[in-house]
């Protein structure tokens, strides 16, 4: 045996002759895993029953294989088409015998609104050739079906149908920031008057800001306020705080809408006292005004929860020793106690800002038409047009803004350190 | 903070109107929610006060709404009342439905919210924990990501199981949204939790079972009920997922406030509203008595 070969007496051994190294490594491992095991439930559940919905709903933005299968057939043989002219007669044979076995399925209707939403208009070509699809017996089937409806004569229809017939597509993106893809297959900007996307997103953002600027200018005074008084009279106004968190979002939207209506309690008020008259009272709701103020009351708490609970850790003593030393109540006020209050600051306004750009009911509710948030046309997609490619693709690009503003939550805070009440 | 008495005529004009802004504040942030609970009291069908409200008129004021509450939707609703008014009204007015309802999915979600978020809790505060940020992000995102992303992407997934339109959807949406506040909330309790507690324990004999029942779970239960109380309350005020994911028969307290703002707005909502009102203070109560207990069991002294 060599000198630099380790002698048994230099490892520390416990009783049973195993390293106390290997042992410690062992334990460690072990309550990792118990550590584990305990996340494990909520982890799976919430992949299953979160995650995995989420990402499967943001496939959809990419991937619409709906119109490809209806018209499977079609799909097949017009690849081989070169975009001139119109597809050869190959094409309208498959058309046909697609187009005949939809109607026997019943999807045609599902395979019109696809084709509607990239190529608006053009709904009832395949409604109408439906209904008269059983009269064509056989060819030449391209005369056959320019006859029922002369849509199919068109070069540009066409070329929409050979992108649809795609499973995997952009389009859903670039309409969620107002381009199309053109009838040549090049990106095209939107006609004007369908430009509403980056409109819409803007807009949330603007208004987001506004919201959450509002929220710091109510909020922070009276967090300073909270955390200045003594206990007993900051624990009783802590209650006109904690009890508009608590109480119902429906509830607090009718309250708005109560008060701020034509027929309600604020316009009355106005017009009792003689501000305004009686035939022109003020329009206070369905407009973004009636959004501001109602989702301003709404997040408020979550402002100035964060930050109370950080001005409360501010000693009063620094904000004296600043006086004494000749600072102004205003000086030692700006350049002593505001700095030390950002972190709240930081933390509230970014948990506001991410709350008020997804928000759905109070704008649905109060807003009216200017008063509509990126949140309200994911709905509209999603329950009325049902182009729910495009609701996809809106959600992704909100949800990646959304998570960002996460990261960033997380940089200043730490997701540890959130708290309620 | 008192008005120190050197304090000059400009620093008292600040005070003075610093206290009223504040004042003003605190005003905007109560007022909009107590000003509903007279005008649930209306005797006309108006959202403002009458003439004869204003005087305090005993006329002017009624219970209709309170009354609509019980009966809208009964099939007989002239009836005398008796068993088969009470019944009637338990089983066909539809606020009676909503609210069975609204209490059945947040009682069972809570439920599922609170174990599930309480182990995965106590795993996230070992000190072994790998991925620790990771997980706790992870385990958070159902409250930071838009209410309508989590619907809609509920709405696909459980529309392929079938199970839109059911309660089990429901619930199982509510959980995850219920989740994070556990998480938060026990999590917050066990930061402050000291752990020689237990060696001491398991030095006296105890085995690791004993422990956690008589030593850990009287010291997290305040964390854990107000995270459920949390879930509880989130639950009974949701109600975007409940729009994508409840037909009918599932109709929440919420989804019929919803409805009935957009369609055809009645006091009854007033009246509705207040009862949710009295319901979150009752809630509000509970939660700071709660905290105080917790406080005395884990010995921080009130100040």
């Amino acid at each position: 045996m060599t000198d630099t070969t380790i002698q048994p007496s230099d490892v520390v051994e416990t009783d049973d002759g195993i390293s106390l190294k290997v042992k410690l490594a062992r334990a460690t491992r072990r309550n990792k895993l118990r550590a584990l095991a305990l996340v494990a439930p909520l982890g799976i559940f919430l992949i299953i029953g979160f995650l995995w919905p989420i990402g499967a709903m943001l496939l959809r933005s990419v991937h619409a294989p709906d119109f490809g299968e209806i018209m499977h057939r079609t799909a097949v043989v017009i690849e081989a088409w070169d975009g001139e002219g119109i597809p050869d007669e190959h094409v309208f044979a498959a058309l046909v015998e697609d187009l005949t076995q939809a109607k026997e399925e019943k999807t045609i209707g599902r395979a019109a609104t696809r084709f509607n939403f990239s190529m608006p208009g053009t709904r009832s070509v395949f409604t109408r050739t439906g209904r008269k699809i059983n009269s064509i017996e056989e060819g030449p089937y391209t005369e056959a079906m320019i006859e029922i409806n002369e849509a199919w004569g068109g070069h540009e229809f066409w070329l929409n149908f050979q992108r649809l017939v795609e499973p995997y597509t952009a389009r859903f993106y670039l309409n969620s920031v107002d381009y199309r893809i053109g009838d040549e297959n090049e990106i095209a900007v939107q006609p004007e008057e369908r430009q509403i996307y980056v409109k819409l997103f803007v807009r949330t953002l603007i208004m987001s800001l506004i919201i959450t600027t509002l929220c710091i200018i109510l909020g922070y005074p009276i967090s300073y306020l909270l955390a200045t008084l003594p206990l007993r009279y900051s624990n009783l106004l802590m209650i006109l705080v904690l009890l508009p968190f608590w109480t119902s979002l429906l509830v607090r939207t009718t309250s708005w809408i109560t008060l701020l209506q034509k027929e309600g309690v604020l316009n009355d008020i106005v017009v009792g006292i003689g501000l305004v008259a009686d035939e022109n009272r003020l329009q206070m709701m369905f407009n973004a005004t009636g959004t501001v103020i109602a989702m301003v009351h709404i997040l408020l708490p979550f402002l100035v929860l964060p930050l109370f609970s950080v001005m409360k850790t501010i000693p009063p003593s620094y904000m004296r020793a600043a006086r004494s030393m000749g600072a102004t109540q205003f000086t030692a006020f700006r350049r002593v106690y505001i700095p030390q209050t950002l972190p709240g600051v930081g933390a509230g306004s970014i948990l506001v800002f991410i709350l008020s750009i997804g928000f759905y009911i109070t704008p649905a509710l109060v807003g009216g038409q200017s008063g509509q948030l990126i949140s309200n046309i994911i709905a509209y997609h999603m329950q009325r047009s049902l182009n729910w490619g495009l609701a996809a693709a809106l959600a992704t690009i909100l949800l990646i803004g959304v998570l960002l503003l996460y990261w960033l939550y997380n940089k200043i805070v730490g997701v540890d350190n959130m708290k309620f009440g | 903070m008192p008005l120190p008495s050197y304090a000059g005529p400009g620093e008292k004009l600040w005070y003075y109107s610093f206290r009223v802004y504040c004042a003003l504040v605190f005003l905007f942030l109560i007022l909009p929610i107590l000003i509903i609970i007279p005008l649930s009291f209306n005797a006309e069908p108006y959202f403002s006060f009458s003439e004869g409200m204003l005087r305090f008129d005993p006329d002017a004021y009624s219970l209709r709404w309170y009354l609509d509450i019980l009966t809208n939707g009964m099939s007989d609703r002239d009836a005398p009342f008796g068993w088969a008014w009470i019944s009637d009204s338990w089983n066909n007015a539809q606020w009676i439905h909503s609210m069975r309802n609204s209490f059945f999915i947040a009682i069972v979600s809570t439920i599922l919210a609170t174990v599930f978020g309480t182990l995965a809790a106590l795993g996230l505060s070992q000190a072994d924990m790998p991925y620790r940020n990771l997980i706790m992000s992870l385990l958070i995102a159902p409250m930071i990501v838009p209410l309508i992303i989590t619907a809609a992407a509920l709405f696909f997934f459980l529309s392929d199981l079938s199970l839109s339109q059911t309660y089990t959807g429901i619930i199982i949406a509510h959980a995850v949204l219920g989740v994070p506040f556990v998480v938060i909330t026990v999590t917050a309790t066990l930061v402050g939790f000291d752990r020689s507690l237990m060696r001491a324990g398991a030095n006296m004999g105890a085995n690791p079972r004993t422990v956690f029942f008589k030593i850990v779970m009287p010291l997290i239960t305040p964390g854990m009920i107000s995270g459920a109380l949390f879930a509880f309350i989130t639950s009974f005020d949701e109600v975007v997922a409940v729009i994508f994911l409840a037909g009918f028969e599932q109709r929440t307290i919420p989804r019929q406030m919803w409805s009935g703002l957009r369609e055809q707005i009645s006091p009854t909502i007033l009246a509705v509203a207040t009862i949710m009102v009295t319901l979150s203070i009752v809630l509000l109560t509970v939660l700071e008595l709660l905290r105080r207990r917790s406080e005395r069991l884990r010995g921080i002294a009130p100040q």
